[in-house]
């Protein structure tokens, strides 16, 4: 294969997993490494690579859009990223020192543990009012618009989202991804932060969460030009095509399918790393 | 003052902007190197299975910089790339001013942290 005809492959296929990405929810930079490293068997370091680059590209160009709405929460965000940032760069060490095929084995769980949460029913946490010290120390309460109105809400648990978030980073530094799902069950389970604000804020955290890893993984080498061109611009022109037509489509079916897709890709991951073939 | 220049909301506005900003900039400068990369070797066989990590001219700040003013393609990209990993630890520089102008010196703290953590990454590492 000519070097033009793999940037073409490896751009349509980044497109197609940034769209259904954006789309779903899930995020595009959980099926970049696997779409790599099985599907065009690229070394898995380059495509980890690759992928940490493409999350920056997609949390960095959603932003504007979501800090329209109102509902991140820059406060909470910013005193988070202290746990994520740190735990990128334990992440990224850690990945010098174990094997390719360890990594295989830790993305392929990482995988089918995100299809599975996807699956579950949208858990509905209660609204806790009570307030809590060290929150209000913090000044991490905020509002959140819910029709006309802005509705307060208190944060909670701060230590064991605090621990989360270290965790959601380490991920992300180890694998390459945005860790969004992980960052989302931080806030909105332990913390009790609404659902929305969660979400738009583990957006905004997931550029910043990248970017603490991505310089240590260029300057080993593990950031490919020719492989990171294609995979940064397929991944963003898809996601934000993806969030475009994301209000009229009807993401149900859509979501089912990927999960399915995330399974397999999962297992085969598993499995290639158990076989020493990553 | 009692009121702030610059409130939450406006903050998130501009910062906002600001990513999109750098995403765009970022994005042309890797399509450019693209452009140059594909046309000289675009024909090649491509060969990215095996690992031999990039060679030091692709791996740091000055000699990506000096790649590119040479129009080398893949350093090009390189600093497409630079320029993507830097736009949110400008964000993060950003939020510093936004919380110090709403006298938040609590979040210019913490603030700070996260922008050292970042710098730590990127000079301990070799590349900057």
């Amino acid at each position: 294969m000519t070097i033009l005809s793999f940037t073409i492959l490896i751009g349509l296929g980044s497109f197609v997993a940034g769209f259904l990405g954006a789309l779903t929810g899930l995020g595009g930079g959980v099926v970049i490494v696997p779409l790599l490293a099985l599907v065009f068997h690229v070394d898995i370091r380059y495509a980890i690579g690759a992928s940490l680059i493409s999350v920056i590209a997609t949390s960095s160009g959603a932003a504007a859009a979501f800090v329209r709405e109102g509902y991140s929460n820059i406060r909470v965000g910013m005193f988070l990223e202290i746990a994520t940032t740190i735990g990128a760069i334990v992440g990224a060490m850690i990945a010098t020192y174990v094997t390719t095929s360890t990594i295989g084995i830790v993305f392929g769980l990482v995988l089918l543990y995100s299809a599975f949460l996807s699956s579950r029913p949208q858990p509905n946490v209660p609204v806790d009012a009570s307030p809590d010290r060290f929150a209000t120390a913090l000044k991490l309460n905020g509002t959140y618009p819910v029709g006309n109105e802005l509705r307060p809400y208190t944060v909670h648990r701060i230590p064991l989202g605090f621990s989360l978030m270290f965790g959601a980073g380490t991920l992300s530094g180890l694998l390459g991804i945005g860790s969004g799902a992980l960052k989302v069950i931080a806030m909105d389970q332990a913390m009790r932060i609404p659902f929305k604000v969660s979400t738009t804020t583990s957006n905004f955290m997931i550029g910043v969460t990248a970017a603490a890893s991505a310089g240590i993984y260029l300057s080993r080498g593990y950031v490919d030009p020719g492989i990171a061109m294609p995979v940064m611009l397929g991944v963003l022109a898809g996601s934000l095509m993806g969030a475009r037509v994301l209000v009229r489509a009807r993401t149900k079916w859509l979501r089912l399918v990927f999960s399915v897709v995330i399974v397999v890709l999962g297992l085969e991951m598993i499995y290639n790393g158990f076989t020493g073939k990553l | 003052m009692t009121h702030p220049a610059l409130d939450d909301r406006r903050i998130e506005i501009i910062i906002g902007n600001l990513l999109r900003a750098g995403v765009l900039l970022a994005a042309s400068v890797v399509l450019l190197g693209a452009a140059v990369y594909l046309v000289r070797h675009g024909l090649q066989p491509a060969d990215f299975r095996t690992f031999r990590g990039e060679a030091a001219a692709l791996r740091t700040v000055p000699s990506i910089v000096i790649g590119a003013t040479h129009l080398h393609g893949k350093s090009i990209i390189q600093l497409g790339l630079l320029l993507l990993i830097a736009t949110p630890i400008a964000r993060v520089a950003f939020s510093v001013i936004g919380f110090a102008d709403e006298r938040d010196y609590l979040y210019v703290a913490l603030t700070l942290v996260v922008l050292g953590v970042l710098l730590y990454s990127l000079l301990g590492s070799g590349v900057a």
